[in-house]
């Protein structure tokens, strides 16, 4: 307000003084006490809603670049193959070469790249899923982009989120990201077949991941050799998650 | 970096909302259990607002504390890290704050 003549502002009504003085803008404070997410989390909605309908399953798979997801899908889609269709949504910041080894094996394939984005957001899965258009009742899997930080706050509308972890990184990964174990219902530990070559505590990386998470179950197989691969695909079919 | 899909999510929605005014701050709520770092959150809100009626607002981060149940003793306990311990020993407990995300308010005119 003008101190001097009393008007809110300078144009709100003729002055019969001139305004020599200045006048500090009005401002108003405006409450909105959202989710900074809301967004996000309303086109996951949208997403979850839609696959529900059709009976298709997503489940997006996490972890840091190399602990073998692409692999894993691979040896899934094979395994799989006949059982029920697969599709794969593959989130990489760059180049369409997971796509392409997905493909390979005859399965529906989306590659999103990120360009500098560090994880998938469920705009891009939405529109992934779009493109995909995957029959009713069909498992699609979401390889998210290989990060152990930003993927965890992003729902993208999945049913069970997977997080992926492989011997050759180290037992201690769930102390050090915490972030991630803590939104995972499971965590694989991957390529166990070379568990004698590394020095690798699987007691103790069970240990830390129930630190952060103590209702995640945890399943150690190797996507090359197949160890225990069964488990993996059983978790696919429990009722929790079908 | 997420903090940058982060701070471009808080300025498309207070644009959104501020219509033709201008914004000119913005207050968060962020929890101590949240992934977001409250310094990376004022850098990459500084390169978010360019070019859009936030341009130059000021941001102010509102720190939410860390605070768990424990479902074996009841004892409600501060926590700083998602190590989720309660001081009774056991790891069976529930979230109460420090997940908050949120945009409290803004300043238009």
């Amino acid at each position: 307000m003008c101190a001097t003549c009393g008007c809110g502002r300078s144009d709100d009504h003729p002055h019969p003084h001139g305004h020599p003085h200045d006048h500090d803008p009005v401002t108003e404070t405006i409450s909105l006490e959202q989710k900074v997410l809301a967004k996000n989390d309303a086109i996951a909605a949208e997403v979850r809603d839609r696959l529900a309908h059709r009976g298709i399953v997503a489940v997006n798979l996490m972890s840091s670049p190399g602990s073998g997801k692409t692999t894993l899908l691979e040896r899934t889609i094979r395994d799989l193959d006949g059982k029920r269709p697969v599709a794969v949504v593959e989130g990489d910041q760059e180049t369409p070469l997971d796509a392409e080894r997905i493909r390979r094996t005859g399965c529906p394939v989306v590659q999103v790249n990120t360009g500098a984005g560090c994880h998938l957001d469920a705009a891009m899965m939405r529109d992934a899923v779009a493109k995909l258009d995957p029959p009713p009742g069909t498992l699609l899997f979401v390889e998210n982009v290989g990060n152990l930080i930003c993927p965890a706050l992003f729902d993208l509308g999945e049913r069970a989120k997977v997080v992926v972890i492989s011997v050759t990184e180290g037992a201690d990964k769930p102390l050090k990201y915490p972030h991630m174990f803590a939104v995972a219902d499971l965590v694989l530990v991957n390529k166990v077949d070379l568990l004698p070559y590394v020095d690798f505590d699987l007691d103790a990386c069970r240990r830390h991941v129930s630190v952060v998470n103590a209702g995640a179950r945890v399943l150690a197989l190797s996507a090359t050799r197949g160890d225990n691969v069964d488990a993996w695909y059983e978790w696919l079919t429990a009722p929790a998650i079908s | 970096m997420h903090e940058l899909s982060i701070a471009q999510s808080v300025v498309a929605a207070v644009c959104e909302r501020a219509g033709e005014r201008r914004v000119h701050s913005v207050r968060l709520r962020i929890g101590a259990l949240t992934a977001v770092v409250p310094d990376a959150m004022q850098f990459c809100f500084g390169l978010a607002v360019e070019g859009t009626v936030a341009e130059g607002a000021r941001l102010s981060i509102e720190q939410r504390p860390g605070t768990v149940r424990c479902r074996a003793c009841g004892a409600e306990t501060d926590v700083t890290d998602l190590m989720l311990l309660c001081p009774c020993g056991s790891a069976d407990v529930a979230v109460t704050a420090g997940r908050e995300l949120q945009i409290v308010s803004m300043e238009v005119g």
